[in-house]
């Protein structure tokens, strides 16, 4: 029957099958539990948890955001209630729905990173996202994501010790991601994601200051997104790992988008500061796009623009 | 289930009541007979360039006709609140709400309670005004053009100030208070900072129980990106930091909770 053949959606992510490709973006979506009043979180392939470290963070002074055209700019900094209270509370939040945790990691050494994929050996995390890329921590965050050999490195201190496999998550802010994304594979990362946001100033010209506290933020939103399909190409034709590709996704349009050019997975963000029911409108968008263009599995749409 | 939600609410009627100050009536489906005094909605502008809500306080609820008021500043040419203000009868705009705590109504009921409102802070005053049981005495702080005095008198015994002295006490709030001798048991408020931290000051110095309602940039409005924080003197629960988000956890606060 015609836009009725039955498609398959689901992404094999290193062993872990998600129900469909749409994820959210780590630190756009808390641990799930505020958007639960308006997203049924049963209907996401995953969802990805604000980072945490192996302590409380108390972030960055405020303002911490702004608007921008298209989009905004972030300088939250990492707040985070540390890994013993995310365990204790929000991955039993999480555990009651039918969808994979990804749990994002951050911290400001070697040893912060260790501590916390230690901690969740033993906890129901489907996925680990190593945060390598925030602009908005001085220490640790986008200063191992920079350097090549820094992120193998940690990679592969990060490989050692996790028990879930590890996505790695990247900066745009780099010369060439092809040689970042082919640097955590070589460390042993199982998954890329990208990309973290694009640092960014604004000034607000009432004020004469900074838009933000931090002076620069990281900018994230639609009028990001031609830069961050054109990484996602570039990493997904540089490695054989899967990819997650985000930056600006706010409708299945727009995911399709990095699909085609190599993204095993998408991830959903600022969007849903604007629309909390972004995600789950991707995901029942590239069903509907699957069916209309006669897809039988989505993997069959991953890469094939070459 | 959460009472909270996002609707595509009709303009009723959109008027300009003060310079760059314009009220708007909403026709909602359902996020009026959830709403009380205090909180605030999310409002969204068509313009996909513009993609965060507006968070915008509710100045009346209007429950049998399942409306809501709201009275805004329009920020500059070319924003979000100038796009509101083109709205007109019959056109519609995207909302979420109703979102934050709200004023807590049981510690004023009965009382000698002081409702003090700073410029665009004036507004949510009103509705808490119409709704609070007690005896009530409404200062109201200007730059210098007045706006929903007439209503507010319906509601209490009104006074006054005035930052150009062009009406009522000259100077601010706290010298209102001063100058007619007003000795609240609970007050609630809700204003620019200074206002905030004059506000807190007098109260604690009076020991008298202070509501302050705060304002901070948001993004997602409902506690999740944690861009809206303020500070406080002990560690919060849900933080564990000294952090309480203002749309989740307030924008009402008691005023020993947190530092303006």
């Amino acid at each position: 029957m015609k836009n009725s053949a039955v498609c398959d959606t689901t992404v094999d992510l290193a062993g872990v099958k998600l129900k469909n490709p749409v994820m959210t973006a780590s630190g756009t979506f808390g641990s799930g539990e505020e958007y639960s009043e308006f997203v049924d979180l049963n209907r996401l392939g995953a969802v990805v948890t604000k980072g945490v470290a192996n302590v409380p963070w108390p972030g960055n002074p405020v303002p911490r955001i702004a608007e921008t055209y298209g989009g905004m700019m972030n300088a939250i900094g990492l707040q985070n209630p540390g890994i013993d209270v995310f365990c204790r509370r929000d991955i039993p939040f999480l555990k009651k729905y039918d969808t994979k945790i990804i749990v994002n990691v951050c911290g400001k050494t070697t040893e912060d990173y260790l501590e916390v994929v230690e901690r969740l050996a033993d906890e129901p995390a489907d996925l680990l996202e190593i945060n390598i890329s925030c602009p908005n921590v001085k220490e640790g965050g986008i200063a191992f994501g920079q350097d090549p050999r820094s992120a193998e490195h940690i990679t592969r201190e990060v490989k050692k010790h996790a028990k879930q496999p590890v996505i790695m998550k990247l900066s745009p802010n780099v010369t060439s991601i092809a040689e970042m994304a082919k640097a955590v594979e070589a460390g042993g990362a199982d998954v890329i994601s990208l990309i973290n946001t694009l640092t960014g100033m604004k000034i607000d010209i009432h004020r004469q200051t900074f838009a933000v506290a931090n002076k620069t933020g990281g900018v994230s939103g639609p009028a990001i997104r031609p830069i961050a399909v054109r990484m996602v190409y570039e990493a997904a034709n540089a490695v054989k790992v899967p990819i997650i590709g985000m930056g600006g996704i706010t409708c299945a349009e727009d995911a399709l988008e990095f699909i085609l050019a190599g993204a095993s997975a998408v991830s959903v963000g600022t969007a849903s500061f604007y629309n909390p029911m972004a995600a789950v409108q991707v995901a029942e968008g590239i069903e509907a796009y699957m069916r209309q263009h006669r897809t039988e599995h989505i993997r069959d749409l991953v890469g094939i623009v070459k | 289930m959460s009472c909270k939600r996002k609707e595509k609410a009709a303009v009723v009627s959109q008027e300009q009541i003060a310079e760059n100050i314009y009220s708007m009536w909403i026709q909602t489906e359902e996020i009026s007979d959830f709403a009380v005094p205090g909180q605030f909605i999310s409002m969204y502008t068509e313009d996909q360039s513009k993609l965060l809500p507006r968070p915008i306080s509710l100045c009346e609820i209007d429950r049998e006709k399942k409306r809501l008021r709201v009275v805004y500043r329009v920020t500059g040419k070319g924003t979000g609140t100038e796009q509101f203000s083109r709205l007109r009868p019959g056109e519609s705009i995207q909302i979420l709400g109703p979102l934050g705590n709200g004023f807590p109504m049981e510690p004023g009921t009965g009382k000698k309670v002081c409702l003090i409102g700073g410029g665009i802070g004036v507004p949510p005053m009103l509705e808490l005004s119409k709704q609070l049981h007690a005896e009530k005495q409404l200062v109201m702080g200007y730059r210098d053009e007045l706006f929903l005095t007439e209503e507010f008198e319906k509601n209490g015994t009104l006074y006054i100030a005035t930052e150009d002295g062009s009406a009522g006490t000259p100077g601010n709030v706290i010298d209102a208070i001063a100058q007619k001798g007003l000795s609240p048991e609970v007050i609630y408020a809700c204003g620019p900072a200074p206002m905030l931290r004059a506000v807190k000051s007098y109260a604690e110095e009076k020991h008298i129980p202070c509501y302050v309602s705060m304002e901070e940039r948001m993004a997602c409005g409902v506690g999740a990106c944690l861009a809206c924080v303020c500070r406080t003197p002990e560690i919060d629960a849900h933080s564990q930091v000294h952090n309480k988000r203002v749309c989740k956890d307030g924008p009402v606060f008691l005023s020993t909770e947190v530092e303006i």
